[in-house]
């Protein structure tokens, strides 16, 4: 399969209301007009360019980028005008929307080794829906009485980010409180600041043995993300992590791909002076709020784009996710469930070729046609730009895909190996084949000697 | 892969409130008990009972936050509408007769029976997701639970907790006999109690005892309770039940003195600190019928008598929340000795085990005057396997006579006995004194005729099809396909010299 991506660009002079808003003080206030009368097409970008003389960028920046759907670029007197500027597009809409890292990123599962380092983290595999759970490991309970407001927190954090992510699946939320869970790893002393430490190397071998608590999701089939939050024992107090030089990291907080993040949140000291065991802790969310939303973004893959020289970037919006990030995931997405559909196909083709006993009932067989339409449409959607039917249709591919490869009707008649057949037919076969077989030597050598008979009597 | 997460990256503007955020009072409770009950046939009988009350409207919350009440369960509870639900697993059958009235019972095997709410529009799919999900949380084939096995009741198994106007088209009932408890199934069980087998009484919930038991059972209950005397809101209980019976002969050898660390190879150490209540309860009514007593240790501060079950009971109380009971210092190790006036009956019994012994059975009794005694045991032979059968199998098998050796009173006082001087008739048996005598008496052995198998049966089907194929279908063959056609009479032949031979032995012309 290959993909080919380009740029089609298209150009006009700008509106009546448009010119006004470029030519307000400043660049918030054009914002707030440009967004509001039209709603740009999904994936598609506005770069405004003005004069190179305007006072709505400061004088140093050469272009801006907004968290919607626009950009606006400084324009030059110049010979070359129309080449500088075009690069200068170039550069402010690749920072933008879909480049070649995005797609090597989300095709990721399809390249073989050597094209992918393997320090190049994987983000999440793509999903109709996803569930996200926030868990607070407890392992000492006689000491540390903690308690969390994680309704708050959830309904004014978390909930705004994903209702802007809510274009790319169904998401749903809870939270639960493990006592006695520890984690797999005895941390290290480290006298010289009297703490306690996880060396980067050992971050590892974390996860697994708190996984068996964790449990797994009985609502739903959606993958399960999982965000900890470890408050560590009276004996193991404070506790750090350590990156690969030794440092301590300033959040205290790691992740692991396509899985979740834990966050170690250490109890201030002074709180045990005054008061007997249990101490009570109330556990400051927005700290926690603020790492979980990071790891959430590194996890779908929504980096920090690569800015040009000279930029300047409006920063986020409220909720934590620029409409144009949401575009760029949905790009990758798209490819990245057409790549997993047209496997499955294939592979289901190859493995028909190879076990002939396998039989493809009607329901898998239209199964596999509107897997294979879907497809079809997702690759022309996608070639034209239109990326809220390219998604809904790749949506469709997979899911019929992976309807028709794991039918459990396929693998009925699988297993029927050759030499039992044998072994049951030839018991009954053989006594009567004999005779026959005889016979028909018997036959042919009559026959030989009455060809034979007439040549003689000649 | 893991890597952490520098501060740099984050772009993020958290509006809204600042702050911590104040917490809400603790929305759940957890009372956990056990009650040790001895029971009249020397064996024991424990029971644990966890519950936790969650004091939430599920029905109306869209986020589901969890604390102490387990978010498996939580989340089965609102997918599926469940207004109540109860499973148990249980190896073994309690005994009545021998062992008394049970607190719960539940029938060998797998039950599960299930109340859904009134806005369930279709109750079988719901009841067949919900089966195949629990044999997923609890690791048992409960997805065999199909239509084949599950009835709905029309008049028993009313629910258990708050029910308006009861529809018996939302019951659901089902039974597998077939289930067999073991370890896997005790241990996302015992995943389910907040305290984990760490603190408090679940850390007795030991597997390699709790399965070393006459009656072992495992259930689960969630039902809607009221939350107060007026009942004015709801909550969710979840009561999680194990019963245990301990065998006086298994595991004790025959010898009545329990404790905690006999029947499950570990103390109590710490309370669980997030239980509000946590309590072990000791029953202590003696049985008078023989006369014994029973002491605890150590002594109980409070006792509680109550009617439990038709009939008044008394029990010991400890608590372990209080630290007078149990603290840091001190585990706690009940123990149970039963204090008989002494007694000349003996009984040793050492049960069979396969291919390794036989059973042994060993009593000392009184007879009374002018009386006849009768001892029965009733026992079962397992089959063997086919290699085991000796070449006679159809003569029967035998079971060894009995021994009875008795010291007999004697009516005439004997002479004491010389060894060397008295007849040899006399010296059989040595004897201490002139007033009894020993006689040593045996039982015809017994024969028994067991069901053998046929041992020819696969000799006589193979020979049974070779020949019908080859005889019917050979003769057909040759029948349908066999020319006639004229031989010219052959002149030698070893068989002709030799049958001309015997001819003129004979005196008979030659051929």
């Amino acid at each position: 399969m290959k993909i080919k991506c380009r740029f089609q660009k298209a150009y006009r002079r700008a509106l009546e209301h448009e010119e006004e808003a470029l030519s307000l003080g400043s660049m918030q206030e054009a914002e707030t007009v440009l967004a509001e009368p039209q709603k740009q097409a999904e994936g598609s970008l506005t770069v405004y360019v003005i004069s190179e003389n305007s006072s709505l960028l400061p004088q140093d920046m050469m272009s801006y980028i907004g968290p919607e759907r626009t950009a606006v670029v400084r324009g030059i007197t110049h010979r070359e005008a129309f080449n500088i500027v075009g690069r200068r597009v170039i550069q402010v809409a690749q920072a933008m929307s879909l480049t070649e890292d995005v797609l090597a990123a989300a095709l990721a599962d399809h390249l073989p080794e050597d094209k992918w380092s393997s320090d190049k983290r994987r983000p999440l595999k793509s999903s109709l829906g996803y569930e996200i759970t926030f868990s607070l490991l407890n392992p000492d309970p006689k000491s540390h009485d903690v308690h969390w407001d994680i309704e708050g927190a959830v309904r004014r954090y978390v909930q705004p980010f994903l209702s802007a992510l809510s274009a790319a699946g169904n998401f749903s939320v809870d939270s639960q409180i493990l006592y006695y869970a520890v984690l797999g790893v005895n941390p290290r002393f480290d006298p010289a600041s009297s703490s306690y430490y996880l060396a980067a190397h050992s971050l590892p071998h974390v996860i697994n043995p708190v996984e068996s608590r964790l449990g797994s999701s009985a609502a739903s089939l959606y993958p399960v993300l999982n965000f900890l939050l470890y408050v560590p024992e009276l004996a193991h107090s404070p506790l750090y992590i350590q990156d690969k030089d030794g440092a301590p990291v300033p959040t205290n907080a790691f992740h692991s791909p396509r899985w979740g993040g834990i966050m170690v949140y250490n109890v201030d000291p002074k709180a045990y002076n005054a008061s007997e065991l249990p101490v009570r802790v109330e556990v400051d969310m927005v700290q926690v709020m603020e790492v979980f939303l990071a790891q959430l973004r590194l996890l779908f893959g929504i980096a920090q784009p690569q800015m040009p020289l000279k930029c300047l970037f409006s920063g986020s919006k409220s909720e934590g996710l620029t409409t144009w990030e949401l575009d760029r995931l949905l790009w990758a997405r798209s490819v990245e469930n057409v790549a997993t559909a047209t496997t499955t196909l294939t592979s289901l083709a190859q493995l028909l070729g190879k076990i002939s006993n396998i039989v493809i009932k009607d329901d898998v067989a239209s199964e596999v046609y509107r897997a294979v339409a879907a497809v079809q449409k997702a690759a022309e959607e996608l070639a034209s730009g239109h990326l809220a039917s390219a998604f809904i249709a790749s949506q469709e591919a997979v899911t019929s895909s992976e309807r028709a490869f794991f039918d459990p009707s396929l693998l009925h008649l699988l297993y029927f190996p050759d030499d039992q057949k044998f072994a049951i037919y030839i018991p009954l076969f053989l006594p009567m084949a004999v005779p026959i077989l005889l016979s028909l030597v018997k036959i042919f050598l009559e026959t030989r000697k009455s060809w034979k008979k007439p040549e003689k009597t000649d | 892969m893991a890597a952490a997460l520098p501060l740099a990256v984050l772009v993020l503007l958290l509006l809204g409130l600042v702050g911590r955020g104040h917490a809400e009072p603790p929305r759940d409770t957890l009372r956990e008990e056990l009650v040790i009950t001895p029971l009249p046939s020397g064996d024991v009988a424990a029971t644990f009972q966890f519950r936790t009350r969650w004091d939430s409207d599920l029905q109306r919350e869209e986020v589901s936050h969890y604390r102490l009440f387990p978010k498996a369960l939580g989340q089965l509870i609102s997918k599926y509408s469940l207004r109540e639900l109860h499973l148990s697993f249980t190896q073994g059958f309690w005994r009545t007769r021998y062992w008394g009235p049970p607190f719960l019972q539940a029938p060998s095997g797998a039950e599960l029976w299930v109340w859904f709410q009134d806005s369930v529009t279709d109750v079988d799919k719901s009841w067949k997701e919900l089966s195949n999900v629990l044999s997923g949380i609890f690791c048992a084939s409960l997805n065999f639970i199909d239509s084949t096995n599950t009835v709905t009741p029309t008049a028993s198994f009313k629910p258990l907790g708050l029910a308006n106007g009861t529809d018996h088209s939302f019951l659901r009932y089902a039974v597998l006999p077939r289930e067999v408890v073991c370890t896997e199934n005790l241990t996302p069980w015992k995943k389910l109690l907040p305290c984990s087998s760490k603190a408090g009484l679940s850390v007795l919930l030991k597997a390699d005892r709790l399965f070393h038991t006459s009656y072992h059972s495992q259930a689960v209950h969630i039902r809607p309770v009221c939350r107060n005397a007026r009942c004015t809101s709801i909550s969710w209980e979840l009561r999680q039940t194990l019963s245990v019976v301990y065998d006086a002969f298994v595991t004790a050898q025959g010898k009545k003195d329990w404790s905690l660390f006999r029947m499950f190879s570990r103390t109590l150490t710490e309370p669980c600190p997030l239980a509000s209540e946590s309590r072990v309860y000791v029953d202590i009514t003696s049985y008078s019928q023989d006369n014994e007593t029973l002491e605890v240790n150590p002594p109980p501060t409070t006792t509680y008598q109550d009617v439990t079950l038709g009939t008044r009971k008394t029990y010991a109380v400890y608590d372990l929340l209080d630290t007078a009971v149990i603290n840091n210092s001190r585990n706690l190790n009940l123990q149970l000795k039963w204090k008989s006036p002494p007694e000349n009956g003996y009984v040793h019994y050492q049960p069979a085990q396969d291919r390794l012994q036989p059973h042994l059975l060993e009593m000392l009794i009184q007879l009374p005057a002018n009386s006849a005694t009768k001892v029965s045991i009733q026992f079962e032979r397992a089959l063997l396997k086919w290699t085991e059968y000796t070449p006679d199998p159809n003569h029967g098998f035998y079971v060894s006579p009995s021994v009875l050796s008795a010291l007999v009173p004697s009516v005439v006082a004997a002479k004491p006995v010389d060894w060397e001087e008295s007849p040899l008739f006399k010296s059989l048996y040595p004897v201490s004194d002139s007033s009894s005598y020993f006689v040593r008496l045996y039982t015809e052995p017994l024969l028994v005729n067991l069901p053998t198998p046929d041992f020819s049966m696969p000799y006589n089907v193979i020979c049974l099809t070779c020949t019908v194929v080859a005889v019917c279908y050979g003769s057909f063959y040759n029948l349908l396909t066999r020319t006639f056609h004229i031989e010219e009479p052959s002149t030698g032949g070893l068989a002709k010299r030799l049958a001309n031979l015997i001819r003129r032995a004979r005196g008979v012309p030659p051929l």
